[in-house]
Parts: structure tokens; C-alpha cells; sequence
């Protein structure tokens, strides 16, 4: 095998680790400022310039707090918790192709860490185990509102996951393929799948908030019920490891909003800028429009969380399966039934 | 009129409790009104006083750290009659008279004066009969608009006439401004 590979990939995996972490972190100050904002506020200012310093101060808070560890039955799954669900919100954004490629010391570099043929199954798979994050750590707190918050974090992603696999099935319909690669390339020139999509788009996006474990479906941390639920008993940097993969997991979500239904790295005229400015420029602009899509979704997270009260939990279970699941059916029928119309199959 | 016919604020509405249908009961379009309301906040100016580098303007009888007043010559009112302490319901003024010497008359109006004049602020409740019951005009509130700050040990915030005489310089600009209104 070839060692360049390895290197290139090996650097490549390095840098996104490197984004995902500082745009988790910077989410975090993002979401105390966004959340000031909303209610005319200016937020934390004092740590740096217009509080840029923030979250380092916040990560080193949490670094030099006592470690607690409470009377727990079963220490290693309490540490294992918040190991999974770090671990997980990480493991996903691998598939995801940031950018389409660059043309660098005499070959073309795909800005994927790995272009799998399975990927949107691989980022189910992932973020299903995700909840085991929350259900170990909330298990072996010893704790039952814990334990009552990791049932329901457990309940509501599974709801939440039947709906959102059946939006995406409407939109694997119609690209044909599993790979997020091919279906960014295919949203090439403006073809973005939320145009072709728009029902499957808003189901996707409302089970992304409750995989998310965001509010309006935060059930599973609600301050007020729950006193923080699944991290209640958490201390120090293990419970920094679970805010953190949360807003990881927010800035994952986004990435995957956008790749799937906004087109990823596409942006309107970009076959001109290939042939005007040449591969590089144009992709690297490519990168920069994900982001800035990326980040639109994550303020846009934020602008619903600051804006609307948590569900109660009967009312997430009926919108789950009552609204949300016989809509994303009845979007698959009306999908299928117009492609093939348009084969000319009627 | 009945209570339920009722309206203090003229802003009254029916509640109703009828089914909702079912695109209403996606919320989705009532949701995205709520974040019309939430973004036009985004750009709304910011209530927020950044306190030390800003402060709130007081009112004009806004009640802060006393001050004991000097007379147009720079001299001590306070004649250390004791009624500000015996009017005090905190009990947090104590003082010690003594005699003004022949040398000090360009220091004290009145031949007694305060030798000792101490506020506790930790238990002044800012009521402002000090300064009612002084016939001296000598003890106010509303001058200082300042805010006792804060401190780490009990006994700094047992406040001498060092912290609490105003200033000569002050006392001459008043002075000043009195001759020329």
C-alpha cells in the first residue's frame, strides 16, 4: 500500500479533528452570545476581545475542577459514558466531504477522510450508538433522575430515528446512492435537494433537534424536571465531554443538513469559477461556503432553542409518531410516484 | 361588570380550547412566527450597562455613600450633636466630640466638632434619617451617587471622616457655583 495515502490522510483526519473541536468549543461561546443577543443582552464580553477567550476560559474552569465520583456500582461504565458519546460525535464527520478536491503536489487530494459507498448508513450507525453515551453514563450515575433522563433520551432517539430514516429513504430515492460524495456532486448547480425535497427537509431537520437532544426536545437534560439529567452527577472535565460531544454532535448535524439538502460545497456559479480561477480557488471557496452553511445551521439551533419552550414528552411522542412518521411516508409515496412519472412509467 | 368581562390592561383575549388540525399541530407555522419575533431582537439595542467602565445614572435622589458637608469656606459642618446617630435605626453612626481650638476656626464652623465620626456600611440601611435629622445640614445621601464598593474584610467598611468628609477642593467649586448663581 501506498504510504503517501496514509500521510495525506493521516493529516487530513488531524485537521478536521482539529476543526471539530475549536467549532464545538466556539459554538459554546456562540450559544451564550446568540442566546444574549435574542434577549437584548451583549453576553460574556471579559475573556478576550468581545469574550473571543471564552471557552478556553471554560475548558480550563472544568480542567481544574475536583473529579467527583459518586457511589456508583459500576465505575468504568461512569467513565465510559462520556468517552462514547465524545467519541461518537467525532467518528462521523469522516465521511463527510468538506470540499470536492485540490489539486496539490501533482495529484488530486478528495477532501474526504474516507469516500465509503455506505456513508449516510455509516452516519446512522454511529449516531445511533450515540445514545449509548447518554444511557450508560445516566445508568451508572446511581442517580434516578438520571437514569430517568437516559430512558428518555433513549426513547427519544430511537422515535426521532425512525422519522428522520424515512425522510432521508425519499431522498436516497431519488439520488440512487448512499455516498454522501456522489450525492454532493450531484447537487451540483443548484440542483439542491431541498427544492427537490422540501417536506423530507423539515423532518429531517426536526428529528436532527431531537437527535440532537437540543431544545424544543431537550427532554432529556431539562434543567427544570430533571436538574440536568444524564450529567447530573458528572464533575470536571467528564461532564465537559459531554457538553462538548453535544455540540459536537450540533455541529455534525449541521454539517449533515447541509451536505444533504443544501447542496454541500456547491455554491451557484461554481462551474464558472473551475473554469475561470482554476480547481483550487474555486473548491476552496467550495470549503468556505460549507462552512458558512454549517454555521448558519448552527446559529439556526440556536435561534430555535432561545425561541421556543421544551415539548412536554407526550407531545414529543405524538409528534414523532403520529406527524412526523405518516408525513415522511406520505412523502415517500409522493416521491416515488413522481419519479416515475417523469420515466414516463405511467 | 362580571371578573371575566374584566380587562385592567385593555390587552385581554379569549382562550380557546378547540382541536387543533393537523398541519396546526406540527406548530411549524407558529414556531417560525415566534422566530420572527426572536430575530428582530438580534438587532434591537442591547439593554446591558457594562458596570464598571459605564455607570447607571442615578437619580437625583438616589441614596449612596454619605457625605459630610463643608460650608462655603471649606469648613466642617458636623457639629457632633449626636442626632444622626440617635435618629440612625441601624445603629450605625458612632461619634466622639471634642472642642474646636482658637487655630482651627478655619477648620470647624461650630466651636464643637466631630473628632471621631464613623458609618458602619455594612449596617446602614440607606434610609436617610441621618440626614433628616440633622440640623446642621452637615450629613446627605443624595450627594455622593456613589456605591459603598466592596470589600474583603468586615472591618474596612467601618468608614472614617477620611472616606467620608467631601473633599476641600469640592467644597470650593460648590462654593463657587453658589456665587455665581
Amino acid at each position: 500500500m501506498d504510504h503517501s495515502i496514509i500521510i495525506e490522510k493521516g493529516i487530513f483526519i488531524f485537521i478536521i479533528f482539529a476543526i471539530t473541536m475549536v467549532m464545538a468549543m466556539y459554538s459554546t461561546l456562540a450559544e451564550r452570545k446568540v442566546a444574549a443577543w435574542l434577549q437584548d443582552r451583549i453576553g460574556p464580553n471579559r475573556a478576550g476581545a468581545g469574550g473571543i477567550l471564552q471557552p478556553l476560559a471554560d475548558g480550563l474552569k472544568l480542567f481544574s475542577k475536583e473529579e467527583f465520583l459518586p457511589d456508583t456500582p459500576n465505575k468504568f461504565l461512569f467513565v465510559v459514558g462520556p468517552a462514547i458519546s465524545m467519541s461518537v460525535a467525532l467518528m462521523t464527520s469522516a465521511v463527510i466531504p468538506w470540499g470536492d478536491k485540490l489539486h496539490l503536489f501533482g495529484k488530486d487530494i478528495i477532501l474526504q477522510a474516507t469516500d465509503i459507498d455506505v456513508s449516510i448508513l455509516y452516519v446512522f450507525g454511529v449516531l445511533s450508538v450515540g445514545v449509548y453515551g447518554i444511557m450508560i453514563g445516566g445508568w451508572a450515575s446511581n442517580n434516578k433522575f438520571s437514569l430517568m433522563s437516559a430512558m428518555r433520551a433513549a426513547s427519544q432517539m430511537i422515535s426521532y430515528e425512525v422519522a428522520m430514516g424515512l425522510a432521508l429513504i425519499a431522498l436516497l430515492m431519488m439520488s440512487g446512492t448512499l455516498s454522501l460524495r456522489e450525492i454532493s456532486l450531484q447537487q451540483h448547480g443548484m440542483h439542491w435537494n431541498v427544492f427537490y425535497q422540501p417536506v423530507g427537509f423539515i423532518i429531517f431537520l426536526i428529528c436532527s433537534f431531537a437527535e440532537t437532544n437540543r431544545t424544543p426536545f431537550d427532554l432529556a437534560e431539562c434543567e427544570a424536571e430533571l436538574i440536568g439529567g444524564y450529567h447530573t452527577e458528572y464533575s470536571s472535565m467528564r461532564m465537559g465531554f459531554y457538553l462538548f460531544a453535544e455540540y459536537a454532535s450540533m455541529f455534525i448535524s449541521s454539517t449533515i443538513i447541509a451536505v444533504l439538502y443544501f447542496g454541500g460545497y456547491n455554491y451557484p456559479g461554481m462551474a464558472w469559477a473551475i473554469e475561470n480561477w482554476g480547481v483550487n480557488p474555486a473548491n476552496v471557496l467550495g470549503i468556505v461556503v460549507l462552512f458558512i452553511k454549517i454555521c448558519f445551521f448552527i446559529f439556526f439551533y440556536m435561534w430555535v432553542r432561545w425561541t421556543i419552550p421544551r415539548f412536554r414528552y407526550d407531545q414529543l411522542m405524538r409528534l414523532g409518531w403520529k406527524m412526523l412518521i405518516p408525513l415522511a411516508i406520505a412523502n415517500i409515496i409522493v416521491t416515488g410516484i413522481v419519479i416515475l412519472w417523469a420515466d414516463g412509467k405511467f | 361588570m362580571s371578573i371575566q368581562a374584566m380587562s385592567l390592561s385593555g390587552r385581554k383575549k379569549e382562550v380557546s380550547n378547540k382541536k387543533m388540525t393537523f398541519v396546526e399541530s406540527l406548530y411549524l407555522w407558529t414556531i417560525l412566527k415566534g422566530m420572527m419575533i426572536t430575530i428582530s431582537h438580534l438587532f434591537t439595542r442591547k439593554v446591558t450597562i457594562k458596570y464598571p467602565e459605564e455607570v447607571r445614572e442615578r437619580s437625583v435622589v438616589y441614596r449612596g455613600q454619605h457625605s459630610l458637608k463643608r460650608d462655603e469656606q471649606g469648613r466642617e459642618n458636623c457639629t457632633a450633636c449626636g442626632l444622626c446617630a440617635l435618629s440612625c435605626p441601624a445603629e450605625a453612626i458612632t461619634m466622639t466630640a471634642a472642642e474646636r481650638l482658637p487655630s482651627e476656626k478655619h477648620l470647624y464652623r461650630e466651636e464643637k466638632y466631630a473628632k471621631v465620626y464613623e458609618i458602619n456600611m455594612l449596617r446602614c440601611i440607606f434610609c436617610g434619617l441621618c440626614e433628616e435629622a440633622c440640623p446642621k445640614d452637615a450629613v446627605y445621601l443624595t450627594e455622593s451617587k456613589v456605591l459603598v464598593p466592596s470589600m474583603y474584610d468586615r472591618e474596612d467598611f467601618i468608614f472614617g471622616k477620611d472616606k467620608l468628609v467631601m473633599p476641600l477642593t469640592q467644597a470650593m467649586k460648590n462654593a463657587q457655583l453658589n456665587n455665581a448663581n
